[in-house]
């Protein structure tokens, strides 16, 4: 095969695109990991439902910004209320139950959005001032991916100043290190606990938002993508925020890389890389050993 | 176990058709093969679709495409594929515990399903693998011909009933003991000088092995293996089941897998979303009867037996 620069950059960009959608989804999956021990089975769901919200705010509001964000915080609500109702009277149980309650939750989810929204996909458009395509000097590429590549950056250095620069913030990593000490110490454990899938679910939904234009919106999206999530998680290392981050962008540039030379192989090879970093390093790139078992 | 062999003997007569019957069967088997895994040694596994997927193809594969002439090789072929996969991937996938196990089991599950999709010269691909052949059922003197639903019915329902002879010889085992002990405390298990990581790993294999053999015996069934039998769905499909009818018990999976099939079978009837009832139905069993029906009902049963003899049990 040729070797083809300018194809390689756009083909690396775009998996760029991908792989953050893999990070928004992977970070808010490794953070309730982290704190709750609770395996989010209905993450896949809650990203689905963020497409949904913002589809049907853009037909109320007519702006995708207030649709894209309000769509955000929507899901973050209804994931703050899962977790109130569902997820608390499991705590304390086998580590399974959370996982098997949340797989419960995505099957109603997916069913209810075929029942409100109809069977068939719908079509999000992209917003009339992303549309064009930008010169980044080595290649042209859609404005609307440099967009969504854009918002996840800050989106993640938001959270990131969030945890590291605030009390809240600061009370969330220690109850990841020690929850029981944080409890001894007097702080509101359920309401971390509700907080926190608030901002997972919220990322979710941020997510399947902004896929929404790219791929479009059906009940299904979440499937698939949950599965590669998971994988993505497992390789960072469980917990590890900067391990989903950087797992993430990785198997985002092997999914896009893969569909150009061996497309065959594309789906594939997410579980190959997963096999071979297990094999190699059990615990994921940067997990602790032994954590989370 | 008698007494379940009646019920299974007459099963096909209380429920709608014969096709039903036999199909509560193989997924019981399946559930079955599962709940060692799960209700046994306490391993959430989210990739049995693989066994299962890989029973029903290495059949479905060995009489449609190589020809082969023994429906009892070809249900060997099965069951060796499920063995060999268990193998392996317990063998990765027991690397680590807890909900990595789970998420590993999932992703070598999606990775097979994969391979079975691209490989549709051997698997049919997305259409699943057509046309094989029901070959007749050949005894010592006699061949019979699996022609009828019924006859059909009790050859699964044989082949059922001696894999429940062997698994429950393999539970009553001190091997079964030790698995179990393992569910309740790995580390005491390990202390106790067992090789935990053994036992988990041939315990796994079984569980693949009985999977296996009920993928085979469903192909068979259907003479056709649709690729949705390798997908994750399908994994969570024997999980409903096993967790419905009570993980940790040994007819509990089979009572599962016919409350499943048999509400599914109906709701499909009379409504479209009905896995949105099965989706609820699960989450209250999660919440509120995480035991099962069998489970719950064996306590319950306990509860009375036992307080209608007190002076025994305090003897």
């Amino acid at each position: 095969m040729e070797f083809d620069g300018y194809l390689i950059a756009s083909q690396a960009f775009t998996g760029l695109g991908l792989g953050v959608i893999f990070v928004l989804l992977a970070v808010g999956l490794s953070l309730i990991f982290g704190l709750m021990g609770v395996t989010n089975f209905a993450h896949g769901s809650l990203y689905m439902l963020g497409a949904y919200f913002t589809f049907t705010l853009i037909g109320l509001t007519g702006n995708f910004w207030i649709a894209l964000f309000g769509g955000a915080i929507l899901v973050g609500v209804f994931g703050m209320a899962t977790e109130a109702a569902l997820l608390r009277p499991l705590y304390g149980r086998s580590s399974d139950d959370p996982l098997l309650l949340t797989f419960g939750l995505s099957l109603v989810m997916v069913e209810a959005v075929r029942l409100i929204w109809g069977k068939g996909g719908l079509e999000l458009n992209t917003p009339a001032e992303l549309t064009g395509a930008v010169d980044l000097g080595f290649i042209v590429f859609p404005q609307y991916r440099v967009f969504v590549i854009g918002l996840t950056a800050v989106a993640l250095i938001a959270l990131w100043l969030f945890l590291t620069r605030t009390n809240v913030g600061l009370i969330i990593r220690a109850g990841t290190r020690d929850p029981l000490m944080v409890r001894a110490l007097g702080f509101n454990f359920n309401a971390m606990r509700t907080a926190v899938f608030g901002i997972g679910a919220a990322l979710a939904g941020l997510a399947g938002a902004l896929v929404g234009p790219l791929g479009g919106v059906y009940a299904e999206m979440g499937v698939n993508i949950i599965i590669e999530s998971f994988v993505v998680v497992v390789v960072g290392g469980m917990g590890s925020l900067l391990g989903a981050v950087i797992a993430g962008l990785v198997i985002g540039e092997v999914v896009s890389f893969t569909t150009l030379y061996a497309p065959k192989f594309s789906h594939l090879a997410v579980f190959v890389v997963m096999a071979v970093v297990l094999i190699v390093r059990p615990s994921g790139l940067f997990g602790e050993p032994g954590m989370m078992e | 176990m008698i007494r379940w062999l009646a019920v299974f003997a007459v099963f096909p007569f209380l429920i709608p058709y014969e096709g039903l019957a036999a199909q509560v069967l193989t997924y019981g088997l399946f559930a079955l093969g599962f709940n060692i895994v799960y209700g046994y040694t306490g391993l959430l596994s989210f990739g049995h679709a693989a066994f299962w997927g890989l029973g029903a193809y290495g059949t479905g594969i060995a009489l449609a495409k190589l020809g082969v002439q023994s429906l009892w090789i070809g249900l060997a072929a099965g069951m060796g594929a499920a063995l060999v996969a268990g193998v392996i991937i317990g063998y990765l996938c027991l690397r680590r515990r807890g909900i990595y196990f789970a998420m590993l089991t999932l992703a070598f599950g999606q990775m097979i399903f994969f391979g079975a999709f691209h490989m549709s010269q051997w698997t049919g691909g997305d259409d699943g693998l057509r046309g094989i052949p029901r070959l007749p059922l050949e005894l010592p003197g006699i061949a019979i011909a699996l022609d009828t639903p019924l006859r059909l019915y009790y050859f699964i329902m044989a082949v059922v009933a001696l894999m429940l002879l062997g698994l429950k010889r393999i539970m009553d085992s001190p091997f079964g003991a030790v698995v179990q002990a393992i569910r309740e405390n790995p580390s005491r298990a390990e202390a106790c000088g067992y090789d935990v990581r053994r036992v988990k790993l041939l315990a796994f294999t079984f569980s693949a092995f009985f999977a296996g053999v009920a993928g085979a015996l469903e192909a068979i069934r259907l003479n056709f293996v649709p690729i949705d039998a390798l997908y994750w769905t399908t994994s969570a499909q024997v999980v409903i089941m096993t967790l419905i009818g009570g993980a940790g018990t040994f007819f509990g999976p089979f009572v599962g897998a016919a409350a499943f099939l048999l509400l599914q079978d109906w709701l499909s009837l009379v409504m479209e979303s009905w896995s949105l009832v099965i989706g609820l139905i699960f989450i209250a069993f999660v919440l509120f009867l995480p035991k099962g029906i069998w489970g719950t009902l064996l306590v319950w049963l306990g509860r009375r037996r036992a307080a209608e003899a007190p002076l025994k049990d305090h003897a």
